[in-house]
């Protein structure tokens, strides 16, 4: 198995199986975001939060999920680190357009963007409601149960700073495109895939990253153009 | 038709290289693009200059030999089209034509427009075979192939070794050539006892000689000029997963 | 008897390969590796060799100009490959696949050899079936057969229309596991310059390096010629543009015989000449002519568009003068046949110089699926080529140069005149008689390479078992470098105006319209004078450009070129000598009212063996006679 993850394919595997992953993270994480469209008043999206903090399963799933985007980047670093040595002397004209697409070639440029958005996400989000806290937090009781008020932070935010709702949003687009080649590349990575299979793939990952990239932008469209 | 031929010329493995413009005239449309080149070596010739130097040798797209790029593509512009194969008539009247070697670090210069392709032979040897001696074999009809793998094994064993896939891959990765000859025998009965070593065999050369890895751009697939789907290069990473998790 | 000894054991034809074979000498295996086999040539006779030595255990080492073992004109090869398997139950047998080989050959090849070419045929198509050529199969999974090449079974094995490639890269598939083995040592990029022969024994060659220009020497107990044919002494053929009669031509200079050097095969369905700058005929499978009719207009210098043209104003010409056979007769018949209606006025496109292959009856009859099942690839080459769909309106083709069935003599055991030279596949000349039928060629070369040679070889080698490793620094090594650097030299330094294609071109001309589908005595002695003629002056004024320690095209291009000189008189000199008509050679002297070939039995039942005699002198001529005791000559007739 060692000698597996020294190989070309083995370490692509690694990248694939942790993204992968993160595909199914990305569900769960805008389920649980769409529930900030669905109610004003904040409680659904609280519970929500609430169940993600408190729930044994989420707590064993986060350190996992760290794992995983570590996998996921480190591998394809090394990945495309080496991708580029294969070619020392490059061509002086050079159409790539003509036989794959945008996305596909820039797997890397836009998984860093993302990385960047990601950063900045964490940091608005993640590390307030785990670690520091914010003014915004405060504490609610929904159906007898104290929770912390996670819907102010996060409408608060879209709803005060445009310029960040329009950032959350090109990084969601990004994000659609990572995915739009990501998705099915994981599968043909793995080895799920056929002369058959392949189109299809291919049309579930349009899908799929639409419906990632449409939900994600949906809410702070949603509280530009409510609130 | 007169047009602008921009070369790269390299005179050995060592030399840095350049490109050098040609302007020729004279061209016809009929012309293949390596009639045109002869045609302009002839030029070169008599007026005492060096010929480029590429290689070709059936020139009716089967053996592999050629190979250039031409205007930014593996075997110019023309899906399911290998060098020889291309004529004058898909160029315009006036145009400046880019023609550059195969480019990977596992395909070095040898003089002009000629690669050294060596890696894929090592490739091959490592595994792209089966194991039977001349008179060991049973009568052909022993076995029945299925209809479906048969198909996709012919398919896949219709690769030519031209090198395109690599040339094309932003990461010089022969995972497509490679791919074609672990699916054309694992998907044969009379391969299948062999494809687990064959393929670990060969994506460890292939690793070895400094091909980049696959990232499932499919600019191999778009420039074979075979057509060969990029649905291999998922049952190789199958055959190769397989073999690995027998370990 | 004469000098030339075919060996042809005694006995009933059927059991000569058998009883020759139990007493052929063995090599035992402890004896092998330290006998030293080179192998000249990668297609599927050479690969074929090569491997199967290698898995024997002799230490084979093998040379290809090309850059790859995979890339041997064998690939290229489209149609099938022939094989007495009778999985079609339609009376095939191997007595059959001989008769039809003799038959197709105008009975001008040794019953022995072709005999035993069936025979093997089997064991070949067995052999690439486990090493996974994917040949055609039926819905059930087994193999499916065609009728292909003027034959009335299906015996034809095929891979789509690129049975060649699929048979090749099967045999180079063998091949690079004993490079892997460690049996076989590859030189790709080498050109054999020269035959080194030692004490009367061919023991070594001389190659170039094609990349660094470096002349090198290699020794070894015996030499295997497997290097191809000389179809494109013609220039124009559908042979690949590197191919070269070089190695043979040396060889013969050295003291191996040639035989019936004059009998190449035109093929009649190429894509015909376009332009004045095509540097290549572009071979449309016979395989087409199973469902493509084939016809020139009634009326003389009709310039309508085919489609346009009503089927009472078609000539059919095939089906018209051979019932019997119609589109599908041999080749040489199809060929002449073409020629005959575009001299007389009546063929069609831009040059005159085509006719039509017309699928409409078959789409029409069997549905374009049908016909795209079976000709696709070859479809789309065609308008590749042309900018012409043959779905949409008639294929044009002409005959093309293709084959040479002449080649080195060999015996039985596939030996040359030289002892320890051997020549397999194409480069020799036993199975294919004056004309190949169709599918033979791979058949026969894989035969030779996997099947024959193996066995003779060896009962050669067995007398050499103790004989140590020679050194290339013997003398006579040594003189073969100066004499091939010399010659590199001489080409390089006339430093006169015209490139060496150039020179080529005028050879293949001469050689086509003097010695190609149709000879007369009087233009044969005037392409003689003619190719003295170039020659010389290729010698005053070719201009190759270069150093000779480079890859330099250039220069290998011109020593194949002046190789092609001394060949092309040769090839003449045998054609004016056989004044009947057989196969491929038509002599207009000698023809039927109906303007068929006509057969000289009596005074030309013979395989013509020449023999060099030095620059300058004529070749000398001799006969190895044919005895048919198991056919029955007769006409060839296929009306």
């Amino acid at each position: 198995m060692n000698k597996l993850f020294a190989s070309s394919i083995g370490r692509k595997l690694l990248v694939a199986l942790s993204g992968m992953f993160l595909i199914l993270f990305l569900v769960v994480h805008l389920s649980i975001n769409l529930l900030l469209i669905f109610d004003d008043s904040g409680a659904l999206f609280n519970k929500g939060a609430h169940f993600m903090a408190t729930n044994p399963m989420v707590g064993v799933m986060e350190p996992l999920l760290a794992v995983g985007f570590v996998v996921h980047i480190m591998y394809a670093t090394i990945v495309t680190i080496r991708n580029y040595r294969a070619r020392p002397n490059g061509y002086l004209k050079n159409l790539p357009s003509a036989n794959s697409s945008w996305e596909s070639r820039n797997m890397f440029v836009l998984g860093g963007i993302i990385l960047f958005f990601l950063i900045l996400h964490l940091n608005h989000f993640f590390v307030k409601m785990k670690f520091t806290g914010d003014p915004l937090l405060t504490t609610v009781i929904i159906d007898g149960v104290a929770m912390k008020n996670s819907y102010l932070l996060v409408s608060s935010l879209f709803k005060e700073n445009f310029w960040y709702s329009i950032g959350y949003m090109i990084w969601a687009v990004f994000l659609g495109f990572h995915l739009v080649h990501g998705f099915w590349s994981a599968f043909q990575t793995v080895g799920l895939n056929n002369e058959v299979w392949i189109q299809r793939l291919q049309n579930v990952s349009i899908i799929y990253a639409t419906i990632i990239a449409a939900g994600f932008c949906i809410i702070p469209l949603y509280f530009i153009i409510f609130f | 038709m007169k047009i602008y031929l921009k070369i790269w010329r390299q005179k050995s493995p060592k030399d840095k290289g350049r490109f050098e413009m040609y302007p020729l005239d004279g061209v016809s449309p009929e012309m293949s693009f390596l009639e045109m080149l002869d045609y302009l070596n002839k030029t070169l010739i008599k007026e005492g200059k060096e010929p480029v130097v590429f290689e070709s040798d059936c020139r009716e797209g089967i053996c592999g030999t050629c190979g250039l790029y031409i205007n930014g593509r593996p075997h110019g512009n023309l899906r399911k089209t290998t060098t020889c194969e291309l004529y004058m008539r898909e160029f315009a009247d006036g145009e400046t034509i880019t023609v550059e070697p195969w480019r990977a670090g596992a395909f070095p210069v040898v003089k002009d427009l000629v690669v050294d392709r060596h890696a894929f032979e090592k490739i091959m040897q490592a595994g792209g075979f089966i194991t039977v001696n001349a008179g060991a074999a049973p009568d052909a009809n022993t076995i029945p192939i299925p209809r479906d793998s048969f198909d996709k094994a012919f398919e896949a064993a219709t690769c030519i070794g031209c090198g395109a896939c690599v040339a094309a891959c932003k990461n010089a990765s022969a995972m497509l050539f490679v791919a074609a000859k672990v699916s054309h025998l694992a998907l044969l009965p009379q391969g299948k006892p062999e494809a687990a070593r064959r393929a670990k065999a060969m994506v460890a050369k292939m690793d070895e000689l400094g091909f980049g890895s696959c990232t499932n751009t499919g600019a191999c697939e778009a420039e074979c000029p075979k057509g060969i789907s990029i649905a291999n290069i998922a049952r190789l990473n199958r055959e190769f997963l397989k073999a690995n998790l027998k370990e | 008897m004469s000098i030339l000894n075919s060996k042809i054991p005694s006995g009933p034809l059927a059991d000569k390969w058998t009883n020759h074979k139990a007493s052929l000498r063995l090599v035992s295996p402890a004896n092998r590796k330290k006998l030293d086999i080179i192998v000249v040539g990668t297609g599927l006779s050479g690969s074929g060799a090569a491997s199967t030595l290698g898995e024997m255990g002799y230490n084979v080492k093998v040379f290809c100009y090309q850059d790859s073992p995979r890339r041997a004109h064998s690939v290229a090869a489209q149609g099938g490959i022939n094989a007495a398997k009778n999985y079609k139950n339609d009376g095939d047998s191997i007595f059959r696949l001989f008769y039809d080989m003799i038959k197709g050959g105008d009975f001008r090849a040794r019953e022995a050899n072709v005999y035993r070419a069936a025979e093997v045929s089997n064991l070949v198509i067995d052999h690439y079936t486990a090493l996974g050529v994917p040949f055609a199969r039926d819905y059930g999974g087994l193999l499916d057969n065609r009728s292909f090449g003027g034959v009335q079974v299906s015996r034809t094995f095929y891979a789509k229309g690129q049975t060649g490639q699929q048979c090749l890269l099967g045999g180079y598939s063998a091949l690079i596991r004993q490079v892997q083995a460690g049996t076989v040592t590859m030189y790709p990029r080498r050109e054999m310059l020269d035959l080194v022969v030692v004490d009367g024994r061919a023991r070594g060659i001389i190659t170039r390096n094609l990349i660094t220009g470096e002349i090198e020497s290699h020794s070894a107990h015996a030499v295997v010629l497997a290097t191809g044919g000389y179809g494109t002494i013609y220039y124009l053929s559908t042979l690949a543009i590197n191919s070269n009669g070089s190695a043979a031509w040396k060889a013969h200079k050295r003291g191996a015989f040639f035989a019936n050097p004059s009998f190449i095969q035109i093929h009649p369905t190429s894509i015909p000449v376009l332009n004045n700058y095509q540097s290549k005929l572009t071979l449309m499978s016979e395989s087409l002519r199973n469902d493509g009719r084939v016809w020139v207009p009634k009326k003389k210098g009709d310039t309508r568009n085919p489609n346009d043209i009503p089927e009472d104003e078609r000539d059919y010409y095939l089906e018209r003068r051979y019932p019997a056979f119609g589109n599908l007769v041999p080749r040489d018949v199809a060929s002449r046949a073409a020629k005959e209606r575009c001299d007389s006025g009546y063929g069609v496109g831009p040059t005159g110089l085509s006719v039509y292959l017309d699928f409409r009856d078959a789409i029409q009859k069997q549905g374009r699926k049908a016909i795209e099942d079976k000709y696709g690839n070859l479809f789309e080459m065609y308008e590749k080529i042309t900018g012409e769909s043959p779905y949409e309106t008639p294929m044009r083709i002409y005959p093309a140069g293709h084959y040479t069935m002449g080649g080195l003599w060999v015996d039985y055991n596939l030996m040359t005149t030289i002892p320890g030279l051997f020549a397999i596949g194409e480069s020799n000349f036993s199975d294919h008689g004056a004309n190949r039928l169709g599918a033979s060629s791979l058949m026969q070369c894989a035969g030779d390479g996997y099947f024959i040679l193996p066995y003779t070889i060896a009962n050669y080698l067995a007398d050499f078992i103790h004989e140590p490793r020679l050194s290339t620094d013997l003398p006579e090594f040594k003189h073969a470098i100066s004499e091939v650097q010399d010659r590199i030299q001489r080409l390089l330094s006339v430093n006169g105006k015209e490139p060496v294609s150039d020179f080529h071109k005028r050879l293949g001309k001469i050689m086509w319209d003097y010695c190609g589908m149709v000879r007369n005595e009087q233009g044969l002695i005037k392409a003689m004078e003619l190719i003295t003629d170039l020659e010389a002056e290729f010698w005053k004024n070719v201009k190759v450009p270069g150093r000779s320690t480079e890859m330099n095209q250039e220069l290998e291009k011109a020593g194949r070129v002046a190789d092609y000189f001394e060949l092309a008189k040769l090839l003449c000199a045998d054609a004016l000598n056989r004044k009947e008509s057989c196969g491929a050679h038509f002599r207009e002297e000698s023809q039927t009212e109906t303007g068929e070939a006509k057969r000289d039995d009596e005074n030309f039942s013979y395989v013509a063996v020449w023999e060099y005699k030095g620059g300058g002198k004529d070749p000398q001529l001799h006969k190895e006679p044919l005895t048919f005791e198991n056919v029955k000559l007769q006409e060839r007739s296929y009306q």
